[in-house]
Order: C-alpha cells, then sequence, then structure tokens
C-alpha cells in the first residue's frame, strides 16, 4: 500500500518505463494547475509532486498531518515528514485539518487507495473475510479516508488491478464511492462527487455517468480489453469511446525521476 | 504543576496496570521512549489509543501491555503491515486485542470534545461506511447520530475520549514544567488537556522558552510529569533536534514478523542491559538487533 516501486534505474532505453511510473503519471494528469489536493503517502504524493514539477507548479498540496500547501523538492517520507511542515504554507493541527479544511468541502481532490474495490468504487482498507472479529488478513483501517471520500470535491483512487483487488463486493465498506449504485450519495448526504477516475496498471476506469459502475475508458499501450476483463472480479463494463493512454513523456519521466533520487539522497543522509 | 522527574518516576506514576493511555504524536513527536518505559515497568491490561498505533504501540502489543486498542489507522508507514498488532488481531498473540476503529476525523472529535469537556462531537461522516456498525469497547454503538436542534439535519455523535493518562513527546520544557512543542502538532494537545493525567517527555529542559513560529505551549498546570528523554521520539523525530530514521521502520519489519525475534529484540533491547540506552541514538539506521 506503501510502495511506490523501484524507479527505472539508468535504463538503456530511456523511454522504457514501470507500470508505477505510468500510474504516476495518469494520476499526475488528473490534476491541473490551481487545484487543492489532499495526498496520501505512496504513489498519491509521487503523482501530485510530479504534477506540480510539470504541469501543475500551482498546485495546492495538503497532507492529513496538517500540512497545508507544502512544497517538497523530494517525495516526503512519510505524511508527517519534516520537509512538508518546513515547507508549508500554514500547518494546523489534526483536528483542524479535518474539520476546518476536509470537512465543509473547501478541498478539491481527493487521493486514495485501496486493498479491494467494487464495480460502484466503494474501497475497503480494514479487514479481507467476512468475518470482522476474526479476519483473515487485518489491514490498516481507515485513516483520513472515509471523510476524504465523502468531503473532497471528487476522489481519484489508485490501485492495482487484480482479482483480489477489483472485487465483487467489498468484505467492509470502509470509505463509500456511489454506494448500491445512482442516487446512494445523495441519500447518505454526502457532499463531494465520489471517485471520478480508478487508475490502475491496466489503465483507468471512469463512473458511467447514469449507473456510477466504474467503466474502462481507458488502457495503456499493450493491454487488452481482454487483459482488464481477466483481473476484474465483476463483469467489466467497457465504454464505447476506449482510448489508449499517452505513455509517460520525457518529461515527466525525467521529472519523476529526479524526485526520486533527490528521496534517496535524502533517505541515505539520515 | 508539573514535576519534573525521570522517566522511569514519570511511567511509575502516571501509568498503571488497567489504565487507558493516549500516546499521542502524528508521525513527529511519537514518544517512543515513553513507550518503551512502560513495556520495561511491564504494565498489563492497558486500553492503548492512539490515532495511528504504528511502530510504537506494535512494540507495545507485541510486549502483552495491552488488551485493548482504540484507533484509526494501524501500519508501519511507509513500510506496510504492523505484523504484532496483525499477530495479536489474527492469533490473539501474545493475548486477545479487543479493538474499537474510527477515521482520523472520528478520532480527532473524540479527542476534542474530551478536551472541550462536553459528552460528545458532531461532525459529517461514517455515513455509509461499515464503520457506522461497529460496537465501541463497552459493547455499545461507538457511532451515533444526532439531529441539528437549529436546522434538523442528521449528523454523527461521537463520544468524549477522556483518557486515565496521556503521554506526549515535544521539543522543549522549562524549569516550571510549561511544555512547548512546534512543526506537526498533531492531536497533542487535545490528547492532554482530554485526559486525567498528563505526562511529557522533552528534547531539553531549558532555562526559558524561546518562541518558535506555530509553537504550542501546554502550561505546567495542565501537565503532571515532565521528563527529560533526549532522543525519546527515535525513530521519528524532533523538529529542530533530529531526523527520521527510516532505517529503524524498515529494520522493524523483520524483527517485528517473528516472534522468536521480536521476544530477542525485547529482552535485548528493552529489559537487557543495553535497553537503558536504547531509543537515544537518533539516527543509527537500525534497531539494534
Amino acid at each position: 500500500m506503501n510502495a511506490t516501486g523501484a524507479p527505472a534505474s539508468a535504463t538503456e532505453d530511456p523511454a522504457a518505463f514501470t507500470s508505477d511510473e505510468m500510474m504516476t503519471a495518469c494520476a499526475a494528469r488528473a490534476l491541473r494547475d490551481g487545484m487543492t489536493c489532499f495526498v496520501g503517502i505512496g504513489l498519491p504524493s509521487a503523482a501530485a509532486n510530479l504534477a506540480r514539477a510539470t504541469h501543475a507548479p500551482g498546485l495546492v498540496l495538503i497532507y492529513e498531518s496538517g500540512t497545508i500547501g507544502a512544497k517538497p523538492d523530494r517525495l516526503p517520507l512519510s505524511i508527517g515528514d519534516g520537509i512538508l511542515a518546513e515547507t508549508a504554507g500554514a500547518v494546523v493541527s489534526v483536528p483542524e485539518i479535518f474539520n476546518y479544511w476536509l470537512q465543509p468541502g473547501r478541498i478539491g481532490v481527493g487521493f486514495l487507495g485501496a486493498a479491494q474495490i467494487d464495480k460502484f468504487g466503494n474501497i475497503n482498507t480494514t479487514v479481507v473475510g467476512a468475518d470482522y472479529a476474526h479476519p483473515a488478513v487485518r489491514l490498516p483501517g481507515a485513516g483520513g479516508a472515509p471523510e476524504i471520500a465523502a468531503s473532497c470535491r471528487q476522489v481519484i483512487v489508485v490501485v492495482r488491478q487484480n482479482r483480489r483487488s477489483f472485487v465483487d463486493r467489498v468484505d467492509f465498506v470502509t470509505s463509500v464511492g456511489f454506494g448500491d449504485g445512482a442516487g446512494a450519495r445523495e441519500r447518505l448526504g454526502l457532499a463531494g462527487a465520489g471517485p471520478r477516475k480508478v487508475i490502475t496498471d491496466l489503465g483507468i476506469l471512469e463512473p458511467d455517468p447514469v449507473t456510477c459502475e466504474l467503466t474502462l475508458t481507458g488502457l495503456y499501450p499493450g493491454v487488452t480489453v481482454a487483459d482488464a476483463a481477466a483481473k476484474t472480479g465483476w463483469d467489466l463494463a467497457v465504454s464505447d469511446s476506449l482510448e489508449v493512454l499517452e505513455p509517460p513523456s520525457a518529461a515527466e519521466l525525467t521529472a519523476l525521476r529526479e524526485l526520486h533520487a533527490r528521496d534517496n539522497e535524502a533517505d541515505n543522509a539520515s | 504543576m508539573a514535576e519534573i522527574v525521570s522517566l522511569a518516576a514519570a511511567v511509575a506514576r502516571a501509568v498503571h496496570d488497567g489504565d487507558s493511555v493516549a500516546m499521542e504524536g502524528f508521525t513527529h513527536l511519537i514518544p517512543f521512549a515513553a513507550g518503551r518505559e512502560v513495556i520495561r515497568q511491564r504494565r498489563r491490561d492497558l486500553t492503548l489509543i492512539r490515532m495511528t498505533p504504528d511502530v510504537l504501540y506494535d512494540q507495545l502489543i507485541g510486549a502483552g501491555c495491552a488488551s485493548r486498542l482504540l484507533f484509526s489507522w494501524g501500519c508501519n508507514p511507509g513500510v506496510g503491515s504492523l505484523h504484532r498488532f496483525r499477530d495479536a488481531v489474527e492469533n490473539a498473540w501474545p493475548g486477545p486485542l479487543q479493538l474499537e476503529e474510527h477515521s482520523h476525523a472520528g478520532m480527532a472529535n473524540r479527542y476534542v470534545a474530551g478536551a472541550s469537556g462536553v459528552p460528545f462531537a458532531i461532525l459529517r461522516g461514517y455515513s455509509g461506511t461499515g464503520l457506522e456498525d461497529l460496537p465501541a469497547l463497552d459493547g455499545q454503538p461507538a457511532i451515533r447520530s444526532v439531529t441539528c436542534p437549529f436546522t434538523g439535519e442528521r449528523l454523527t455523535a461521537v463520544a468524549a475520549l477522556n483518557p486515565d493518562v496521556a503521554i506526549i513527546h515535544a521539543q522543549r520544557a522549562d524549569r516550571a514544567g510549561n511544555v512547548q512543542l512546534w512543526g506537526i502538532t498533531g492531536v497533542q494537545k487535545e490528547a492532554v488537556l482530554s485526559a486525567q493525567r498528563a505526562s511529557a517527555t522533552v528534547e531539553e529542559i531549558v532555562d526559558d522558552l524561546r518562541p518558535e513560529p506555530g509553537a504550542i505551549v501546554l502550561p505546567s498546570w495542565v501537565v503532571d510529569y515532565v521528563a527529560a528523554a533526549p532522543g525519546g521520539s527515535h525513530p521519528s523525530y524532533a523538529l529542530g533536534y533530529s531526523a527520521r530514521d527510516n532505517g529503524y521502520y524498515q529494520a522493524w519489519d523483520a524483527i517485528s514478523r517473528d516472534r522468536e525475534r521480536f521476544r530477542r529484540w525485547l529482552d535485548e533491547e528493552v529489559h537487557g542491559e543495553s535497553g537503558s540506552l536504547a531509543g537515544t541514538g537518533a539516527g543509527e539506521g537500525g534497531c539494534g538487533a
């Protein structure tokens, strides 16, 4: 859940890239300059910082540790990394970040990961197994995710796609996507629009505008619909306007690898 | 007025078997030295409270100090699973661990209500999640709804949290026991003000507290014990004093994965001769095992 994956080191082919780099570039492209973004550690943080280093220098990064407008020049090692506090426009307490900043809908985009996700974008990060009291796997739990999912104006989910993660029914609803389908968010009083993109290591899914069911709208170069369907635990809907997504550009790869490289330097220096 | 005492005395006097204990510090200023002292003094049957029970509570849970855990996110940050926490939940080792879990927003608001002296807090949260249906540690519903008396809107209510004791780590205290912390200050102020007793370890005790941007000062009269514990937040960090020791978090994965290796770590690094030094070597990049 935290691995950003090893960046392709000095490869022979500079255009070669890893699936993590492809996911990170796709997630970065979903962010526009001037947006406010609630960021978690790992791939979301890499994506947000890549966007800030390339096409969105005015992106406002907000971490749940209470750092608002953080401007790290390397990838933070935890959501409370000193570089976030040192570069932030404001540092506020944890109750304040949730109550004053997230809850009223002030934050544009929230990034979430998932251990399991279902076709309505509901997310499980609590337990694997049907019996909460005797779980097959105890996962970390909710953290900030339920309220990020409820209150950010939109949500981007980043998750690897396979039969264990893309399930027909999540074992536990930690964070609500579209509940049981169209109209559920309104019934539950969730102010934000919910998941707008689910970015995987195969492509991108977006909710159907009518049914809210996650629909495959983009594939990475070389990935087929059959590949994606085989790694989905429900009957995968495919968009009529399915597109092949652009691979990471040289500029994106360079910027991302520089962020990781500075990260390694900081790690070795500490 | 806070008494300035040794760390051992602070823990002996503040933490008793069966207490509910909140050790806070959100990724920064995590009171690791105090946690190890609780293990060393072999406290039992604690209700551990913490938003992010990371490596600190993995150590306490594995050592058998806790029978209950109230939390919102349990992970070794940047590394992966907390193996002692998972072993307790999945296999009841070294004993069963009863859980109550919330979202961060819910936990933060529970502390705010506790610090404010009101019985509950309201928030927009939990709607439609499985968390709504989980019981509190007392078996009663942990999440309830409340109707706004002004608008009629339905909102979520969470109960005030009032731990027996709160433990934090801060950068500085003065000789009167006023405690100063800055940088990412998390939920420590709320934890201290919500608790019956409070204990702070600090990097240093100084004659005068120099103002720092964004600093919180907890006045001496809301803190019971202050103990100097330089490096006491290692392997997390204290802004202005130390850097996060990422190597320790990574090394903890291997130590905690295996029960025998964990037991050796306890014997050698907490209860053993080197125990008195453990946790003061900030930046060494290892768990010493």
